[in-house]
């Protein structure tokens, strides 16, 4: 983080270690848990690190989230490519639009349903296991367990075929890459959105029992609507679930007692994950908002226009909120955490995110007792360069 | 203890029902709040305290 005369600071984004977000915001969160920040662009505007004023503003209303609105604190790309605003895309949008999308949805993914996948997804999973087994050691987790668990159901769920992987995984990855060039981008979003309006129209013509069939029976959104949905309920849903599964597993393997309680412990399951989300935070460089009007926030005045930088990874690591926050404690009683952002926004899919992370890690741990990585900690490389944190490959052999 | 639910600003998460679930419930069309016990008993109200806490959308108020 570099600061200028002025007070201002730039968004730091190199970790000095790979589960722990940057030293300069976690110090931030206590010392300047508001203070002013010079965007890529040379907007003026905020970050917030503190745990309460975080969530402060991902509650308020008066805060946007229309991406055109938004500036970026990391690339000038990174903006432009932010700020189009696509039918159906209601993570983009504010109430009363977002509530209109959100509301056909939200009935999907209660808790009680996704409890109900719990069998489902064990089978799954212990597939997964199995063809580890017989493949044998080493291999790489990513591939083998961590992407396919989540995407094959959220492709199931949704009724997207899964042999269709590879496109929808190569333009998710595109997306998410922080170097990407606006082009790269926008072609990566059209040709997912060109495959999702086509599977749209076929399921008009022949409904199934999947969750874009159920949607088009309401009759209330057209193609491109139900296209930008599918979109954003697909990428969402495979990402960031196998990023938590892989880069978990390599913080578990970090941390051998963890690991062991875990593994041996099915009482620890639920607090080991609410633990990982605090502790990895991998939604680790933003959101953004934007003031729609001014608004004051921890004694400063932030003027209608001004952008605001949310660092989840920093309010997660906050001392005033978590005691020793820099541990990981999966028998910490879990008190709330901002992995799943908060307010109008918070995370549609949290839900199944839990049950597919309380499925994956206590089985993958009790199937292979003495899981190792099989490279050293520090050659595991790190998704430094992606929306979403992880692990690009996690070679590992038991 | 006494709970009041606004199903119109519910955003439907699910935090509430992961939380204190003798208390909370989610409509199976829409995924907003249903309150199962508006008066709950006295061993609920840590729970209840925190469902309210948690709550993303400020839909969950106790009195």
């Amino acid at each position: 983080m570099t600061e200028s005369a002025a007070g201002s600071v730039t968004f730091p984004t190199a970790r000095e270690s790979r589960f722990d977000p940057p030293a300069v915001l976690v110090r931030s969160a206590q010392e300047n848990p508001i203070r002013p920040m010079t965007y890529a662009d040379g907007h003026e505007g905020w970050l917030v690190t503190g745990f309460a004023l975080a969530r402060a503003v991902l509650a308020d209303l008066r805060f946007s989230n229309l991406p055109d609105l938004a500036h970026s604190p990391i690339s000038t790309q990174m903006g432009e490519r932010r700020r189009k605003r696509r039918p159906g895309f209601f993570l983009g949008m504010d109430p009363p639009e977002h509530t209109r999308y959100r509301r056909l949805l939200t009935g999907q993914f209660t808790v009680r349903r996704m409890k109900r996948l719990e069998p489902w997804i064990e089978t799954i999973t212990a597939e997964r296991l199995d063809a580890m087994e017989l493949e044998g050691p080493p291999t790489d987790l990513v591939r083998s367990f961590a992407l396919p668990i989540p995407s094959l159901v959220i492709c199931e769920l949704l009724g997207v075929p899964y042999s269709d992987r590879d496109r929808f995984q190569r333009d998710s990855r595109t997306l998410l890459r922080l170097d990407s060039t606006v082009e790269e981008a926008e072609a990566a979003i059209n040709d997912l959105t060109d495959y999702l309006r086509d599977l749209v129209r076929h399921k008009r013509a022949r409904p199934a029992d999947d969750l874009i069939s159920g949607m088009l029976e309401g009759g209330e959104l057209n193609d491109e609507e139900m296209a930008g949905i599918s979109v954003l309920l697909l990428v969402a849903g495979h990402e960031t679930t196998a990023n938590m599964i892989a880069l978990g597993t390599f913080a578990l393997l970090s941390n051998p007692s963890q690991l062991a309680a875990v593994r041996d412990d099915p009482s620890v399951t639920d607090s080991t994950v609410e633990e990982l989300l605090r502790y990895l935070t991998i939604v680790h460089l933003g959101p953004i908002r934007c003031a729609l009007e001014d608004v004051e926030l921890g004694g400063q005045l932030i003027r209608a226009g001004q952008s605001v930088t949310i660092s989840l990874s920093a309010a997660n690591r906050d001392g005033e909120r978590f005691e020793d926050p820099g541990t990981l404690d999966v028998t910490r009683p879990p008190s709330g955490h901002l992995s799943f952002g908060h307010g109008v926004h918070q995370c549609l899919g949290q839900q199944l995110a839990r049950t597919e992370m309380s499925v994956a890690y206590p089985a993958l741990l009790r199937r292979f007792p003495n899981l190792s990585l099989a490279i050293p900690p520090e050659e595991v490389p790190m998704r430094t360069n992606m929306a979403i944190y992880g692990v690009d490959r996690l070679p590992v052999t038991w | 203890m006494k709970i009041k639910a606004d199903t119109e600003i519910c955003i439907g998460a699910g935090m509430c029902v992961l939380t204190a679930p003798e208390v909370f419930d989610q409509s199976e069309d829409d995924g907003t709040v249903v309150l199962l016990d508006p008066d709950p008993p006295a061993a609920q109200e840590a729970a209840v305290r925190r469902a309210v806490q948690l709550c993303p959308s400020g839909a969950l108020s106790n009195s």
